[in-house]
């Protein structure tokens, strides 16, 4: 059994250290994304901060022991924001930094949506939005079942919502009471094909998950002691489930990106604007 | 071989898959049990009640089920997951193909009530194309036992194999085919009855109309092999290429649509290795309807005439040819 992470105390000292990460981690999705061509780099530096909260300060895991029975599982339902997702693993030292540059391309194990099989750290395939609320259920399960005190974090897309089956695994999880599972709502407000009030409005969004059951926190996503703050809570709620939902900006801290976030959810910067992107970052 | 199936009593495969569960959910604790509001009729419930702690009903919600089952294999747990066939391999393909093949996670789901065989409750409930859905994903193991001792030892090898099996049980109560002799080992088609004349390669409910199809033949001079594929996917191709070339003709019988069933797989593979002329028994390009079994399988051309049939004119066919 490897030595977990132990969860740290959010100090100024630990937030500052959070902060330099998650530039570390935007600066890593502009370049491998420009580098890859394709990809989504709007919902991945959305989600940065929730991301790098968890796996830098809260989640129970080891680089050196991927597969330990008692870590923490995260699960990133919203599977094409794997640049994200991706950067934080190898931070963390999943693997190498240089591999992030072999993105979607041929012969990489970082495949344009994440998969378990070739990724260290990756808890289960995703990518087909409206999928991971189950899987996360049926992990949480699990641990009940083998009265193991890990918890398990699942990160969809405000658009995911609309897929019937992430209220179905509400319903399930709410009636089985589970509270060794967080959801995390990337509420950055936009989809593929526009903002989401336009396409298929899921407000109100509270609202529906407190009638499913859930106990529901309202933060700002990039808000590094409101998120740590947030997990805290949200281990601290018996007999029901926490969701996080997150207002957070689509493209965060990419200059170009906030001010026209329709346009970043599937198209990646070129070289010029990655180099300008990257320069800001810093 | 048919006359063992006087001595014991009928059983559906749907139960005798309930009774395998209790048994093996006795012996193995990493075993969980879903169900989407059918236990009663899957049998699961058999397992709730004995095992209260280790079987979850997840309600009329059959893609978040899968997606359930996926995240318990990935813990560790070996997950059985039944409701009726056309909900489990209709409603949550893309969930069983995304999240449990894709991971090749140890997910058993047992989808009862396929075929024509569930009878009245007509169209909307006869899942007569799941094999051909089933078997296209990769990493998927497509087994039909044809009676309940199959369905038992099917059960406690899916438990043994390392990734996905689709287990397709029917609502009928079907003879006992097999006996104890009978080593089942997914992959491995058993040859009940041997003949050099044709073979007659068969799944489900319909080995019992190829058993009796063979007796027929053989009162007019022809004498059949007959093979239980009880396993689809993979299939073994070894046992039906070695076979057809000792008859050089086949006929397959399946309770499943023409197309990407039984038929398919078999013909695909002689067409490559081996073109003997092949007829096939399935359902043509047809949606069901309500009526008893009996009446639906002659309405539907899924009769021991019909194999006899079949049989008789591949047979001509390779004389003429």
């Amino acid at each position: 059994m490897s030595t977990l992470i132990k969860t740290a105390n959010s100090s100024t000292t630990d937030i500052y250290k959070l902060k330099d990460i998650t530039k570390k981690v935007r600066i890593n999705i502009v370049k491998m994304l420009s580098e890859a061509g394709s990809g989504h780099p709007g919902g991945s530096l959305s989600a940065t901060d929730l991301l790098v909260g968890l796996y830098f300060c809260k989640m129970k895991h080891d680089a050196s022991d991927p597969k330990c029975a008692d870590r923490d599982r995260f699960i990133l339902s919203k599977g094409h924001a794997c640049p994200a997702l991706y950067s934080v693993l190898a931070e963390s030292g999943y693997f190498d930094v240089d591999e992030l540059m072999g993105l979607r391309k041929f012969g990489s194990n970082l495949q344009g949506h994440p998969d378990m099989k070739r990724v260290n750290g990756v808890d289960i395939s995703s990518g087909s939005l409206g999928q991971g609320l189950s899987v996360g259920l049926g992990m949480a399960l699990a641990g009940v079942v083998d009265k193991k005190n890990y918890r398990v974090y699942v990160m969809m897309g405000d658009g995911e919502i609309q897929e019937g089956q992430i209220w179905e695994a509400a319903m399930a999880i709410g009636h089985y009471k589970l509270d060794n599972i967080c959801a995390i709502l990337d509420n950055n407000g936009y989809q593929i094909d526009g903002p989401i009030d336009q396409i298929m409005s899921p407000y109100p969004i509270v609202d529906k998950w407190k009638a499913f059951g859930w106990n529901v926190l309202e933060i700002d996503g990039h808000d590094m002691e409101a998120i740590l703050d947030a997990y805290d809570e949200a281990k601290t709620v018996k007999g029901k489930p926490t969701i996080i939902i997150a207002k957070t900006l689509k493209g965060k801290g990419v200059g170009l990106m906030e001010a026209d976030p329709s346009s970043w959810h599937g198209s990646v910067p070129s070289k010029e604007q990655a180099s300008e992107a990257v320069s800001n970052l810093n | 071989m048919k006359e063992q199936s006087n001595k014991p009593e009928k059983i559906a495969t749907r139960a005798a898959y309930g009774g395998a569960l209790l048994e093996i959910g006795a012996l193995n604790k990493e075993i969980i049990v879903l169900d989407a509001d059918l236990s009663k009729s899957t049998t699961t419930k058999k397992f709730a009640d004995k095992f209260p702690d280790r079987f979850f009903n997840m309600g009329i919600a059959e893609a978040n089920m899968m997606g359930t089952a996926a995240g318990l294999a990935s813990c560790g747990k070996t997950v059985f997951t039944s409701t009726f066939a056309i909900f489990a391999a209709g409603r949550a393909w893309e969930q069983i193909r995304n999240t449990i093949c894709y991971c090749n996670l140890n997910v058993n789901i047992a989808a009862t009530h396929a075929g024509l065989g569930v009878g009245p409750d007509g169209a909307s409930h006869q899942m007569n194309e799941d094999i051909a859905i089933m078997s296209s994903i990769p990493n998927m193991v497509v087994i039909e036992p044809c009676d309940g001792p199959e369905t038992k030892k099917a059960v406690f090898e899916a438990v043994k194999l390392n990734g996905p099996v689709y287990l397709r049980l029917g609502r009928a109560t079907v003879p006992v085919l097999t006996s104890d002799e009978h080593v089942f080992k997914i992959g491995k088609g058993i040859t009940f009855r041997s003949g050099d004349d044709i073979t007659i390669v068969a799944c489900g409910m319909l080995v019992e109309k190829a058993l009796d199809a063979a007796e027929e033949l053989s009162k007019d001079g022809i004498e059949a092999t007959v093979i239980n594929m009880h396993t689809i996917k993979p299939l073994d191709r070894e046992l039906i290429l070695e076979s057809a070339k000792k008859t050089g003709a086949v006929v397959t019988a399946e309770q499943h649509v023409l197309n990407g069933g039984l038929g398919s797989a078999v013909a695909s593979a002689l067409a490559q290795e081996c073109p003997v002329p092949i007829e096939m028994i399935g359902i043509d390009n047809r949606f069901g309807q309500s009526g008893e079994p009996d009446i639906l399988f002659k309405e539907y051309n899924l009769t021991t005439e019909c194999i006899v049939a079949a049989a008789k004119k591949a047979h001509q066919r390779k004389s003429s040819s």
